[in-house]
């Protein structure tokens, strides 16, 4: 099991090796590939009306004048160790895991991600929250009545939720319950210092995002649980459970739905995983500060450093996700055996 | 041996019977896009306690579906189910859901065919038992456990204390069809339905559970339905024999008479198809032509009748009109138009010898 847990820990940390190499490249290498120099580069660090003086200066701080292989073993040894950053007389230290300035705020890529994280985890898991319950309660509702009135209707609306995408469904529920039931708040309330300045306002501004987003997720959640649901209640346990003159009841949840959960468990720490990286449309829609709308921003700024950390962050919550949901699969299922 | 196959105008009387499980004119048909699946259609027989029935039949002949609707385990919403079916004088077909529900596990009990699918690949074997028997008795955990425990000990699992924790993919074939038995058998039932129990086993250990459910069945004294496709089965445990075809009965009788005078020409082609080593080999195996008929359109006349190599020994008779189960010799029912004489002969100098 430890054995088990370290070789998954090993190759995650290759895994996420792999694409920051891969976002590196794109972001600093494919640049001097196609044509811009160094120089140029360097502009964007400096800002507006750069000195010849200022960009030479910036070039040899952030050692954008070395081969790309160079930059990328240190902005590594930046996540490992710290790096300084010689500014003249001015030495700026960043600790470990250092990923860098952002090249618009000239904060720590870091300190910017933590501030924004705690917004999108909010987000992410009072979505996940009603999510599942919605989702996998309605899917097995259908599954049991499968035919019926509720099972069609059920699905269609489910159907919807699939096809909608949340920039529709958002707008149309803060256009029906924020401006003209004026019940929630609108777009861009969320408090600056999220739950802990000011809880009200928090879950207040937090609903609608949370169903709009729960929603979408529920929709396919209801598809999977009713197909699993289906096949499930005709194996042959099923049978043995009701010849053993156990309650429908107990069938259905002790027996049909902890069977059908497996598969769904996979798919939730993919979604779940992906969600933490930023919900980029919902976040947009709602004018929530999280990641999502970070990467936006970062990415229409050219704000390289910043773009790629967000990408190591959605990476790492995947890599990290999907290990725990592979432990939990041992936990679920006794025929899996990690190794 | 006694021929105790009854009368047929017991049927419809809507009177409690004498025996312990009576089954009169079960019809169980399936209503589907393509036309009505007729599975089992006016099916009659009896059962005491401490006897062992043997329903035998071709797939497709409705002997799976006979059982489970004893055990009223058919879904209402898609099957449609008639007839009597009484239990220790009650009856089930009318009997509400709730109350049912109730006596399976508790009076009547099955084995599946395949054991390997018929356990919940999550619980472990002990806690399938437990909740089997902690359904119909009110005892906590930790008696339930003991009980579950004995229960592997006496169908023959060893080190029963640990094994009790093992999940079902950590059982052989055999040990998990011997928990299912265990599982069957925990709330001490009074009939056992047991749905082709060795077929999905090795021959060495099908001769060992089959002793085993007889073994237990003197024990606990319980009535048994053997449902089968493997003659020999049959003729080892059961004291009588239904032979089914196209969801009806072809014969009833005491195991006895239907391997040595058996009156109908499926049950001539069941035995011919059956291989024996107490013989000597003298020709290939005789398997009955044709297939089993489509159970949304049976031929008529006779289900039988396609396959039937006597079919024209009667004119039209055999196509045109349904032969009924009766009493053909005392305690020896059969449902075929062939005259008694006719078919003893047919029997004595055609069939026998080949056999």
């Amino acid at each position: 099991m430890l054995a088990y847990i370290i070789r998954r820990l090993i190759g995650a940390v290759l895994m996420l090796l792999l694409v920051s190499l891969v976002t590196f490249g794109i972001f600093f290498g494919l640049p001097k590939l196609a044509g811009q120099t160094t120089d140029q580069l360097a502009a964007a660090y400096v800002g507006k009306a750069p000195t010849a003086e200022a960009i030479q200066d910036t070039k040899e701080r952030l050692g954008l004048d070395k081969p790309i292989v160079v930059q990328y073993g240190n902005y590594l040894k930046g996540i490992v160790a710290g790096k300084d950053y010689k500014a003249g007389p001015v030495t700026d230290h960043c600790p470990a895991p250092c990923l860098g300035y952002s090249y618009r705020s000239s904060q720590p890529v870091l300190q910017t991600l933590l501030d924004r994280a705690p917004a999108t985890v909010s987000l992410a898991l009072g979505a996940a929250v009603i999510w599942l319950i919605g989702g996998i309660s309605t899917g097995v509702i259908s599954a049991l009545r499968r035919g019926t009135l509720w099972d069609r209707t059920a699905m269609i609306i489910a159907l919807s939720g699939v096809s909608l995408p949340i920039y529709f469904t958002g707008l149309v529920s803060l256009a029906l319950f924020s401006y003209t039931l004026k019940i929630f708040p609108g777009g861009g309330s969320y408090p600056p210092a999220g739950i802990t300045g000011d809880p009200v306002t928090w879950f207040q501004s937090l609903v609608l995002p949370w169903v709009t987003l729960a929603f979408l997720y529920a929709a396919m959640y209801a598809r999977l649980t009713r197909a699993g649901m289906l096949e499930t209640m005709n194996e042959d346990y099923i049978r043995t459970a009701r010849a053993k003159g156990l309650p429908e009841k107990t069938v259905v949840t002790k027996h049909a739905l902890r069977a059908s959960l497996t598969p769904i468990l996979t798919i939730f720490g993919l979604d779940l995983g992906l969600l933490l990286g930023g919900a980029v449309l919902t976040e947009n829609t709602f004018g929530i500060p999280g990641l999502g709308q970070l990467a936006i921003s970062s990415i229409n700024g050219g704000d390289l450093p910043m773009v790629l950390g967000i990408t190591l962050i959605t990476a790492t919550s995947i890599v990290g996700i999907n290990l725990i949901v592979d432990l939990l699969y041992a936990v679920v299922d006794p025929r899996v055996r990690l190794s | 041996m006694t021929g105790t196959a009854p009368a047929a105008d017991t049927a419809d009387t809507g009177e409690a019977p004498t025996a312990f499980l009576d089954v009169r004119d079960l019809r169980i048909h399936f209503p589907t896009d393509d036309g009505l699946v007729k599975s089992v259609d006016g099916l009659s027989f009896q059962l005491e306690r401490g006897r062992t029935l043997g329903i035998v039949g071709e797939s497709g002949s409705g002997k799976s579906v006979t059982s489970l609707g004893i055990l009223g385990l058919h879904n209402k919403r898609n099957a449609s189910v008639s007839g009597e079916i009484w239990l220790n004088g009650k009856e089930l077909v009318n009997a509400s859901q709730s109350e049912v529900r109730r006596l399976r596990g508790r009076d009547m009990a099955m084995i599946f065919q395949d054991p390997l699918s018929a356990m919940h690949p999550f619980y472990t074997v002990g806690k399938q038992i437990i909740e089997a028997y902690r359904v119909h008795n009110d005892v906590s955990k930790q008696v339930a456990r003991k009980h579950a425990i004995e229960m592997l000990g006496r169908v023959g699992i060893p080190k029963p204390d640990k094994r009790v924790d093992d999940y079902p993919h950590q059982f052989s074939g055999g040990m998990r069809q011997r928990a299912m038995i265990a599982m069957a058998l925990s709330c001490d039932p009074e009939l056992l339905i047991a749905d082709e129990p060795t077929t999905a086993l090795d021959v060495t250990v099908q001769a060992q559970i089959l002793d085993l459910i007889r073994d237990l069945q003197q024990e606990f004294n319980s009535a048994v339905i053997m449902i089968t496709h493997d003659l020999g089965v049959v003729a080892e445990l059961s004291d009588d024999i239904l032979v089914m075809y196209a969801g009806r009965a072809a014969e009833y009788a005491a195991v006895e008479d239907a391997f040595h005078a058996p009156l109908h020409p499926y049950t001539w082609g069941l035995l011919g198809s059956m291989p024996r080593l107490d013989r000597e080999r003298t020709e290939r195996l005789q398997p009955i032509e044709g297939s089993p008929p489509s159970l949304i359109n049976v031929p008529s006349g006779c289900a039988f009748h396609p396959r039937c190599p006597y079919v024209d020994l009667n004119g039209d008779k055999c196509t045109t009109e349904r032969p009924e189960l009766v009493e053909v010799v005392p305690g020896h029912k059969a449902a075929c138009h062939l005259p008694l004489e006719k078919k003893r002969e047919i029997w004595n100098d055609e069939i026998r010898p080949k056999l």
